[in-house]
């Protein structure tokens, strides 16, 4: 990776950080509601594996702690920040909120609330693509404590089994909300639960975005050149709770300190400056880009989009006007 | 008396239980160490240890399926479903074990466990959040199914719910955790079927269960004091099976009929409630009985989409007067 990527992956990184910092205070002004999960600590995961795969061409499914996926995919946050607003303006029209992001056009397909949901949508989107015959590639990002799902050894079996070209990636942040993973899950190590299907596994560091990106560049060339599925563990740390409904008090100050010191951002930002590749001043001007785009852009695009209709409560339940509905096509 | 939330009278009669009989557990996700999403659990794991408040792992239909494999044999789990959404997930053990054990097994097996879990809409948790699942239980044979609307019941019609020898669901709600309420300091047990009139009237009997309950009273208010209409109002803390005689007592006294939920109209508890006026004092009915229920959609995250879905009271104010004006 070349410097320019590298400062490229800086940004993008520190973007989601700043983008869900003021998700935060957005929900604290209640302009945000419902559940709302936060991604800083883990930006490394989701920014680093995309970048080896094809941001908006390969398919990426995950769970309700979406935003940042999504816009790695390419989505515009001014639409994902809409969508928190409850807009028509939304990546869902104001329907999802923020554990149901969805960009198809950009190959995000969707954020879902039930722990382990999408592990065998994502094995079914990977049969779609195999179908078709396409080189694309089937990406599920889920935590540690969703492979505790049946879902999870259920879709392992039939990906290896019928050799479907999907990434599983286990974004290990160690907690399920409260419970640590020791207390929850008999193998902590995830990567050596899936021996039992024979499917090839890694475990990396998610802090560091360069040996994310290394590790994720295996894999998604294992899937994509028909070998079947892949599962990549990244040790990683949430630095907020779980939810916004959620205090942390259940996890040891010496422990966050320790992962606070290992901040994905700051990591690849020191490497650079020792580098010589980047200065602080260049850092600075980059961080308060990013702040006055998401000031002058993001925020009001959110607060000055449309209410959804409440006349067009009904709209998506069902298709509209569709034919086959009588028997026939007109 | 002393006034309890909602949750501290869930609390108490788990506390209560475990304390009496080392065979009573309770299990969830985030139950002990945490205490429970909704404190229905606090302090307990620090007074009966790991092996008796379980925090299990994120797999509703294990769980649940260890809960019922250990009450054949004589255990008491009490299963708090962190959400009823999830309560899909164990709905296979519930269903086809838990339900059915009993009689399959000509009386040999039962399935003595406690499945709690919050129903209904809160603010804005989006369609995969905001499920009301009642009537889906309350289709099942073999199950029986309660709905607390008070402190006091909460209490107990949990202590009735663990002693009993059948599967009990107990639908709660997510925004009624902090309700305050009289629960007798006395040691008491709520029947597990039956109705209770919790206001009198003359005029139009309102059926509501749950948080419904407290809508039909609000509208009673409004109705009493703007219109001089005095409805009665009934609480079915029991869905399953349904107080037949109850609802036929009310609708005979009243002649008019208005069901409350909060969920969607399509078989429902309106819908069932219906039938059984129609089967048990259809002649005594002086108009149509009415729903007033959800709008029939996945409920949508945003705020004014959401409350245009869901029914207020409101809604059975004018319910009440387009009844009586017929
Ligand atoms: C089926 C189901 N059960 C329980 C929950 C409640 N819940 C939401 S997130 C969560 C913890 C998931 O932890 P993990 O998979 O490690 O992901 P993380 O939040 O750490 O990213 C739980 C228990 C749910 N949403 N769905
Ligand atoms: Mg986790």
């Amino acid at each position: 990776m070349n410097a320019a990527d590298k400062k490229r992956l800086l940004r993008e990184m520190l973007y989601a950080r700043r983008f869900e910092e003021r998700c935060y205070e957005a929900y604290v002004e209640r302009k945000i509601g419902g559940f709302l999960h936060l991604y800083p600590g883990q930006e490394a995961c989701a920014i680093g594996v995309m970048e080896a795969a094809r941001p908006g061409r390969d398919y990426v499914i995950t769970g309700y702690r979406d935003h940042v996926h999504a816009i790695k995919c390419g989505s515009d946050p001014k639409v994902v920040m809409a969508e928190l607003f409850g807009k028509e303006t939304g990546s869902s029209k104001g329907r999802g909120g923020s554990m149901h992001i969805f960009d198809v056009e950009h190959r995000f397909m969707g954020g879902y609330a039930l722990v382990g949901g999408p592990f065998p949508l994502a094995a079914g989107i990977a049969k779609a693509i195999k179908m078709k015959g396409d080189d694309d590639i089937s990406i599920c990002f889920l935590g540690d404590a969703a492979n505790n799902q049946g879902t999870f050894h259920e879709s392992l079996n039939m990906a290896k089994v019928w050799d479907l070209p999907v990434l599983y990636v286990c974004e290990n942040n160690m907690y399920g909300i409260g419970t640590r993973i020791e207390r929850s899950t008999a193998v902590v190590d995830q990567y050596k639960r899936v021996c039992g299907y024979d499917i090839p596994a890694a475990q990396v560091d998610g802090q560091d975005i360069e040996t994310v990106h290394a590790a994720a560049k295996t894999a998604v060339d294992h899937v994509r050149s028909g070998k079947g599925p892949y599962f990549l563990e990244l040790m990683t740390y949430r630095y907020r709770g779980h939810s916004m409904s959620d205090s942390n008090a259940y996890r040891a100050k010496e422990e966050e300190r320790q992962w606070s010191k290992r901040d994905p951002i700051i990591i690849l930002r020191d490497r650079l400056v020792e580098a010589g590749e980047l200065t602080a001043e260049e850092y600075k001007a980059m961080d308060t880009g990013i702040l006055d785009e998401i000031e002058q852009e993001v925020i009001p695009f959110a607060e000055s989009s449309p209410e959804p209709k409440v006349e067009e409560l009904e709209k998506y339940v069902l298709a509209e006007n569709d034919p086959w509905v009588h028997g026939r096509a007109q | 008396m002393a006034e309890l939330m909602y949750w501290e009278a869930i609390r108490r009669a788990h506390d209560e239980e475990m304390a009496r009989d080392p065979l009573v557990i309770c299990m969830g996700e985030d139950i002990g160490v945490a205490g429970g999403t909704y404190k229905a659990t606090k302090g307990l794991f620090d007074k009966y240890g790991p092996e008796r408040v379980i925090d299990t792992p994120i797999s509703e239909n294990g769980f649940t399926g260890l809960g019922i494999g250990a009450s054949f044999l004589g255990v008491r789990p009490v299963i708090e479903i962190m959400s009823v959404n999830f309560a899909w997930l164990a709905m296979d053990q519930i269903f086809n074990t838990a339900a059915k054990v009993r009689y399959m097994s000509g009386g040999q097996l039962t399935a003595p466990i406690v499945v709690r879990s919050p129903g209904g809409t809160a603010h804005q948790l989006g369609a995969q959040h905001s499920a009301r699942m009642e009537k889906v239980f309350m289709g099942i044979a073999g199950l029986r199914v309660v709905t607390p609307s008070t402190p006091k019941q909460a209490y107990g019609l949990l202590k009735s719910a663990i002693r009993c020898e059948d599967p009990v669901f107990i639908n709660e709600h997510e925004l009624m955790y902090n309700l305050k309420g009289e629960v007798p300091d006395q040691e008491f047990f709520h029947p597990l079927e039956g109705s209770e009139v919790v206001r009198e009237g003359r005029d139009v009997t309102l059926f509501g269960y749950n948080i419904s309950v407290h809508w039909a009273l609000q509208a009673a208010e409004v109705l009493s004091k703007q219109h001089g209409i005095e409805a009665e109002v009934v609480d079915l803390y029991t869905l399953s099976p349904l107080d037949r005689a109850g609802i036929a007592a009310s609708v005979s006294k009243t002649h008019r009929a208005i069901i409350v939920e909060e969920a969607e109209p399509a078989v429902g508890v309106g819908s069932e409630v219906m039938a059984i006026i129609n089967e048990e004092c259809f002649f005594e009915l002086d108009a149509a009985p009415l729903r007033v229920s959800a709008v029939n959609v996945p409920i949508p995250y945003n705020r004014q989409l959401e409350k245009a879905a869901l029914p207020a009271v409101k809604d059975v104010v004018d319910a009440v007067l387009s009844q009586v004006a017929k």
